[in-house]
């Protein structure tokens, strides 16, 4: 039986996903999210039992020495050029610990 | 005198070098265009106003100094990039992208960046966060997309040339509905490094060009192995324009897709049957691959399942390639993203999320995989396939809204392909009269065989009048 997406479901993958969504976006998702599962669950009609996953161009591990290229390297200015929030040559970032007093 | 802005990459840098025309007056006429048209059209972002002082400096390196228009996904220091997303509004990149930096190397100046689906989901530019770009043959058509700036602003002759990527069809699209060349390399063949992440496994940069001659110019500048690429090719980099003229003698080419119900009877199929004829009488073997036989063996050719495991792949890739936008480091916080990548991120979340994961994303890759054997078994017989780039003209705006499979419907005929990671070029192969709106021819082939491509477009491209810029481009 197809899938069927509820607003809790929406509720749910925005929390994982880490998107905001407002109460009036859920039902037009879970009626898209339904809509286009239905679509991929078509491909239960094909025997995929004998697949071996084989990339598409052939390549294999592609590995590199182990160092440091330091001409990658940002600048401590560069890393923080881009950032709304800095402090003392830092990122500030969301507070994910409760201060005890 | 024709206006400098119409001319070709390939015309543009013997002018250059020859010295019958400065850069002055060539980034006057393309300056002119873009202040002309821009404001309609919305093809560009950003506008770099160093251009010409820049260009002069080049005269002796291969481009010469020749203006192009860069999709707004490659990283560009000192040009706004933001990928046509409000996440990235004000974003100014601290590295260059390496097909960037190939370009500047070899002489190309990048003249602005342009508009493009946000993030690149999307067929048409019309959920770009800075309003959609107009198609230039008919403003009330989408441009395609998702590098529609890019194919508008080639084909209204707001630059030289132009870069864009492709996912699924975000090249070829746009090029078919603008009336100007696009080429999908093969994946690996030029590098991803500083290109805005959307499909890992599936982005491809490439070359959107007037002619086939220009797309060959410019794949030799960007394509070939880089350091910090480790998905890209080792294979040398041949000078694809030198190869050009070699034609399809001794060719076998299958025509594909086309006897699909929706392209019965259509200008779609007549056109493509002509390609077909055409290609025959120089020399190639021309057969058709028929859907209805295939169905068991041939996947591939069955685009009922291609929604689906595109549909996969890639919402499973956004999700995890957009979950580095957090606001902390650059750009702005997750609230900031439009409608289309919420649900392309939330649905990728799903299909990559615990107990969904085997269900569907594992399935999804291992039906890729049998697409990319049963292209394997089609490359043993032929050399080239043929087909429709989409499968009728540029849609009207708003054509596409509320169907969340929209994008996917007319990405149908190049999802298989790029979920192969095969090469394709989309060529104009028809205008219609009456709304003034092209077709693009498709051809595609095995890994690696961009050479092979470039050659049968040329000859389509020199045999047919479908080309406005050809003609110039012998004088």
């Amino acid at each position: 039986m197809a899938t069927k997406f509820t607003t809790d479901d929406v509720t749910h993958i925005a929390s994982l996903a880490n998107i905001p969504v407002t109460d009036g976006e859920k039902k037009s998702l879970a009626d898209g999210f339904t809509k286009t599962i239905g679509v991929v669950e078509e491909l239960n009609k094909l025997d995929v039992s004998v697949v071996t996953a084989v990339h598409m161009t052939g390549l294999s591990n592609v590995l590199r020495e182990d160092e440091v290229d330091k001409k990658r390297m940002f600048t401590q200015e560069q890393a923080l050029a881009n950032a709304p929030n800095t402090h003392n040559g830092y990122f500030v970032v969301d507070q994910l610990i409760e201060q005890d007093d | 005198m024709k206006k400098l802005n119409t001319l070709t990459l390939a015309s543009a840098v013997k002018k250059l070098k020859s010295k019958e025309i400065s850069h002055k007056e060539l980034y006057a006429d393309v300056s002119e265009a873009i202040a002309g048209k821009n404001k309609e059209l919305n093809a560009y972002l950003a506008l770099n106003t160093e251009a010409v002082s820049q260009a002069e400096k080049l005269l002796d390196t291969p481009l010469a100094g020749v203006p192009v228009a860069v999709k707004d996904n490659f990283l560009t220091v000192g040009l706004e990039t933001t990928a046509s997303s409000n996440v990235l509004r004000g974003f100014n990149p601290p590295y260059e992208s390496t097909v960037t930096s190939r370009l500047k190397k070899a002489g190309g100046v990048v003249v602005g960046k342009t508009n493009m689906d946000a993030w690149a989901h999307g067929s048409s530019t019309e959920t770009s966060d800075f309003g959609p770009t107009k198609n230039p043959n008919n403003l009330a058509h989408v441009p395609g997309g998702s590098s529609g700036g890019s194919a508008a602003a080639v084909a209204a002759n707001m630059c030289i040339t132009a870069l864009g990527s492709e996912t699924a069809g975000s090249i070829r699209i746009p090029s078919a509905w603008c009336g100007t060349v696009g080429l999908k390399p093969t994946y690996g063949r030029v590098p991803r490094t500083g290109v805005v992440a959307m499909g890992s496994s599936l982005d491809s940069p490439g070359p959107m060009t007037k002619t086939v001659e220009d797309a060959a110019i410019l794949l030799s500048v960007i394509a070939g192995k880089d350091p910090y690429d480790a998905t890209t090719g080792e294979l040398p980099v041949p000078d694809y324009a030198s190869n050009l003229k070699k034609g399809v003698k001794g060719l076998k080419i299958g025509i594909c897709y086309m006897d699909h119900p929706q392209l019965k009877g259509t200008q779609t199929e007549k056109s493509v049957e002509e390609a077909g004829k055409l290609f025959e009488k120089n020399g190639a073997t021309v057969e058709k691959v028929a859907l209805s036989d295939q169905l068991e063996d041939n996947t591939i050719l069955n685009p009922d399942y291609a929604v689906g495991v595109y549909t996969v792949v890639q919402r499973s890739e956004v999700s995890s390639n957009l979950a580095r936008y957090d606001g902390i480091r650059y750009g702005h916080n997750r609230s900031t993203f439009g409608a289309e990548a919420k649900r392309r991120i939330m649905l990728g979340t799903f299909t990559l999320s615990k107990g969904y994961a085997d269900k569907y994303y594992v399935l999804a890759e291992k039906v890729r995989n049998l697409y990319i054997k049963n292209f394997a078994q089609l490359f043993s017989k032929y050399d080239l396939l043929i087909s429709t780039a989409t499968p009728g003209p540029a849609l009207k705006f708003g054509e596409s809204e509320g169907n969340p499979l929209f994008g996917e419907l007319t990405d149908l005929l190049n999802e298989p392909s790029s979920l192969s990671g095969l090469t394709g070029i989309s060529v104009p192969c028809y205008w219609d009269k009456k709304t003034g709106l092209p077709l693009g021819l498709s051809i595609m082939a095995n890994h690696w065989q961009e050479e092979t491509v470039l050659r049968a477009a040329y000859l389509y491209e020199q045999e047919t009048d479908f080309n406005p810029w050809t003609k110039e481009a012998h004088e």
